[in-house]
């Protein structure tokens, strides 16, 4: 009934879609997951990443397309016959259960003896570091407890497939960076696939060995973490990623990679992302933290400050182009307010998107 | 040189008494009153008999089979009514929950306990006798020969408890099963359990404790049957319920003293049940039945 | 929700819609006979009757004096409303705010008479009212009514007002109301549709109780549920008609209410009451 883990070498999406009424939560996603990777599923709120998780969990139906298990097509199984471990955002524990009936239920259902089932469980909580918590209920446990006993319970089938559904979100600060390194530890000791969703780019960052960054139920991007923080393709991505300013200009000039966008009376030089020749509308999206005031006279971004804060080492600062385009940029001395500055980035640090037509 | 005292006022408010508090004043005085105060009263009227001993209502009613029969025969109404609503209310419940338009049914539903037991004994006075459309059906149907006879006797007062107790109870059922967290159902999915294993491990124990609470409620509501007793039954036969016993002994003999103790009695019956069932669900596990934070 | 779709789990679905509908057709079916045979002129071992007619109304009207019942029962019903209003909401208020010694033992003394049936309390009720020479008029019969209505109106309050941030009032406060204005101002407007819901639901649920106003009317002081009651109970005296006109009356009375109550509340709030 359960897939054999051993068996599988792939897990394909092949077209998937969910309607809801008129609306189209997810439209034609295909993806293809390898064993062993660890997949972040990342994008605001709405933008159909939970939908495919839970479809892929067969908890939603999809309306069109299908799901691929190496050669067997697994979106007709009920979500019991998957066999896939799932940690949901709120935990979803069974509160009149312990510890130990939680984490050893899937192997329960699955008939394993009971002798065989106290030896896993207690493996699995180890692997978790919950040893010596095992005969308490879930109400007794901290958040970050709580989150373990979530995962043992996923992986102590042995899964295909671990599916996590923002399972941080409701944890502080401090615990989401110990149990994101602790995600990490299990899925390199189990050599687990999993697939995680989150809307927290540094979460997906560091976690993931690839990323699809999702919006508007479509998948807009996939890529290993280093190209999506330095070379989204498409400018929503890049805002997403961190590129939070954002400039409208015309192309100027194309040369090989490089392409120089005329602003505001100034020109500015960047990586072409997508295909631009010279005289069409284009945005250049720069990071705050690479913008930064420069001497008066050297090509730039004119634009007047409105304020500056401190943040420990540097200052942030806020200005307003003549247009009206808000920057952000960072100083090193902070600037008074009304000031005019030049503001300018390394043309390596400097993405150039040409307008869709 | 003492310490400046703090005023009464403000030591009375840091435990919470304040004259925000008094507000509460005029509702525990009224039930005091009407409510406590009317069961001492009952309880010591009731040792206090026309005749005889303090004991004389309570030995006159266990040696009077026409009185301590009482207690069976509406037992014998009560329990069954309350297991079979509960038996219908649980599938349908689970059914109902899923529905995104409950609110049409839950409507339709609450129309025979608003109109109360009266009006359903007069419908049904109606509905289920010899020349009733129920009767005529069955008969057009070919399901039966003659019109079977569902009035003035047990089964007419049954079927007037199921239809006021049915969504009686199907309603605090689904109270109750909305109350527990979808997610644990898909946790429980995703770990391989069915449809059944599901119900049996993860529904079933978290609304237990629920269910023993409409088992309770409902259990007392079918045991002071009256109207429908009188009115679909056969009151001095087999529905004479205890209710019925308490009412003649109170509006026809005039014996208050008596009427108290019958009262007293029932009352008895009724909490030994609940505090059995309640007994039991002390067993269960009884915390939030969501499946964690958030 | 997970979804299955095999035979197994179609036919149990299958055979709870089946139960649920069977209820349901008896339900309209009991209901319906009633007001099919109260528009009756002669209805005897056929289906239909053999003609229609109003005239059963006018005869309920005049034979049961249903202007004087009803005017009583709305008086009865009014005042219970407002007086449990009057003596509930100022209660749950307290009791959704503070916490006091001996709070456990005061919410028990109002979920009781919720618990208890009407008919095992309202004997002895009855009998301190006949005593004090309170039952057999209208005021006894309020009185009685008002037992499990003041809890009721207590209960379904309290999760309403605590669901209202503190915060409003202490800002109410700081902004210069006394407790008078933040009463007219801030606190009414806000609890209005709580208190509106809950009144409604008392004014359904006194329509329709039959135990404590049974046990504790006297002549001049029946609702119309008691009368439908003694109309029932001295069958055969008039025509069945007749009778059913009257219990339509009461049910049109009661319905138009809970309709209105509905717009405000969910039909479960009307029996979750108890829950905890």
């Amino acid at each position: 009934m359960t897939i054999n883990a051993a068996s599988f070498r792939e897990l394909r999406l092949d077209g998937l879609s969910r309607d809801f009424g008129t609306h189209n939560a997810l439209k034609n996603v295909s993806l293809t997951i390898g064993k062993g990777e660890f997949i972040a599923l990342l994008g605001p709120s709405g933008c159909g990443k939970s939908t495919t998780l839970n479809i892929i969990a067969g908890l939603l139906p999809a309306t069109g397309g299908g799901i691929w298990l190496d050669d067997k097509r697994i979106d007709p199984l009920r979500p019991e016959e998957r066999g896939f471990g799932m940690v949901f955002q709120n935990y979803a524990l069974f509160p009149h259960m312990s510890v130990n009936k939680n984490i050893g239920f899937g192997l329960k259902m699955r008939g394993v003896p009971k002798a065989e089932i106290d030896r896993r469980v207690g493996e699995a909580a180890a692997l978790v570091r919950l040893q010596g918590q095992t005969e308490k209920l879930p109400g007794q446990l901290s958040g970050g407890q709580q989150q373990r006993v979530a995962i043992a319970r996923a992986i102590v089938v042995e899964p295909p497939l671990v599916l996590m559904d923002e399972p941080l979100s409701n944890l502080d600060a401090k615990l989401r960076l110990e149990m994101r390194a602790e995600i990490r530890r299990i899925h390199n000791t189990l050599g687990a696939t999993t697939i995680y969703v989150t809307h927290d780019q540094e979460e997906a960052l560091s976690l993931a060995d690839r990323i699809v960054v999702m919006r508007d139920g479509e998948v807009r991007q996939v890529g290993v973490p280093e190209d999506l923080f330095s070379r989204p393709d498409h400018l929503d991505v890049a805002e997403f990623m961190g590129f939070r300013n954002k400039v409208a200009g015309r192309v100027a000039s194309v040369e090989g990679e490089r392409a120089t966008v005329a602003v505001d009376g100034a020109s500015i030089v960047g990586r072409s992302r997508n295909a631009v020749a010279p005289g069409v509308a284009a945005h250049v999206a720069i990071r705050p933290e690479d913008l930064h005031p420069v001497a008066e006279g050297v090509p730039g971004l004119k634009a007047q400050v409105i304020s500056t804060e401190f943040r420990g080492r540097e200052f942030v600062g806020f200005a307003r182009m003549a247009d009206g385009t808000d920057l952000s940029f960072l100083a090193h001395d902070r600037i008074a307010a009304g000031a005019q500055v030049t503001l300018a980035a390394e043309p390596d640090r400097v993405l150039v998107y040409g307008d869709k037509v | 040189m003492s310490a400046p005292t703090i005023p009464l006022s403000q030591r009375l408010a840091a435990r919470g008494l304040d004259g925000l508090t008094l507000l509460v004043l005029p509702a525990v005085l009224f039930l005091l009153l009407l409510f406590i105060y009317p069961f001492f009263y009952g309880l010591f009227l009731s040792f206090n008999p026309k005749a005889g001993g303090t004991f004389a209502n309570y030995s006159r009613f266990f040696s009077d089979s026409f009185l301590y029969g009482t207690i069976a025969t509406t037992l014998w109404l009560a329990l069954p009514v309350t297991v079979l609503t509960l038996v219908m209310a649980v599938p349908i419940a689970f059914r109902v929950r899923l529905m995104k338009h409950q609110r049409l049914l839950t409507t339709i539903l609450v129309i025979p306990i608003t109109l109360g037991t009266v009006l359903v004994a007069q419908g049904l006075l109606n509905y289920l006798g010899p020349q009733g459309w129920f009767n005529r059906t069955l008969l057009t149907l070919g399901l039966i020969s003659t019109p079977v006879k569902l009035l003035h006797n047990y089964w007419g007062v049954m079927i007037s408890l199921v239809i006021t107790g049915f969504p009686f109870t199907f309603l605090l059922t689904l109270s109750y099963l909305s109350g527990v967290d979808p997610a644990l159902e898909q946790a429980g999915a995703t770990l391989g359990a069915g449809p059944w294993q599901r119900f049996k491990h993860i529904l079933l124990p978290l609304l237990l404790p629920g269910l023993a609470i409409t088992f309770c409620l409902s259990f007392v509501q079918a045991f002071s049957v009256f109207p429908s007793a009188v009115l679909l039954g056969a009151p001095a036969g087999p529905t004479r319920v205890i209710s019925i016993a308490a009412y003649q002994a109170a509006f026809e003999e005039y014996d208050y003293s008596m009427a108290s103790a019958v009262a007293m009695i029932m009352g008895l019956v009724q909490l030994a049940i609940v505090v059995a069932v309640l007994a039991a669900r002390g067993l269960l596990y009884r915390g939030p039945a969501g499946g964690g934070k958030g | 929700m997970v979804k299955d779709n095999r035979l197994s789990a179609k036919l149990w679905a299958f055979a709870n819609w089946a139960v649920i509908g069977f209820f349901i057709l008896n339900l309209f079916g009991m209901i319906a006979t009633v007001v099919t045979s109260s528009f009756a002129t002669r209805w005897l071992g056929t289906w239909f009757p053999a003609g229609w007619t109003t005239r059963w109304y006018s005869s309920a009207w005049n034979e049961f004096q249903l202007y004087e019942v009803l005017s009583v029962t709305f008086q009865i019903v009014f005042l219970v409303v407002f007086i449990s209003g009057l003596i509930g909401v100022p209660a749950a208020y307290a009791l959704a705010r503070r916490d006091f010694p001996g709070k456990k033992l005061v919410m028990l003394l109002f979920l009781l008479p919720l618990l208890v049936p009407p008919i095992t309390f309202g004997i002895p009720l009855a009998t301190v009212l006949y005593r004090a020479g309170l039952a057999g008029g209208m005021s006894g019969v309020v009185l009685a009514n008002l037992v499990p209505t003041v809890p009721f109106v207590i209960l379904v309050m309290i999760p309403f007002i605590e669901q209202i941030d503190t915060k409003i009032e202490a800002a109410a406060r700081v902004f210069g109301a006394n407790t008078f204005k933040l009463f007219i101002y801030v606190l009414l407007p806000l609890l209005m549709p709580g208190i509106l819901a809950a009144l409604l639901l008392v004014l359904v649920r006194t329509i329709a109780m039959f135990e404590l106003t049974f046990l504790t009317a006297g002549p001049t002081s029946q609702t119309l549920v008691v009368a439908l009651y003694y109309a029932v109970f001295a069958a055969g005296v008039r025509a069945v008609q007749s009778i059913d006109a009257m219990a339509v009356i009461y049910m049109v009375t009661t319905l138009i209410w809970l309709l209105i109550a509905l717009r405000f509340v969910n039909p479960t709030q009307i029996v979750a009451r108890a829950k905890k």
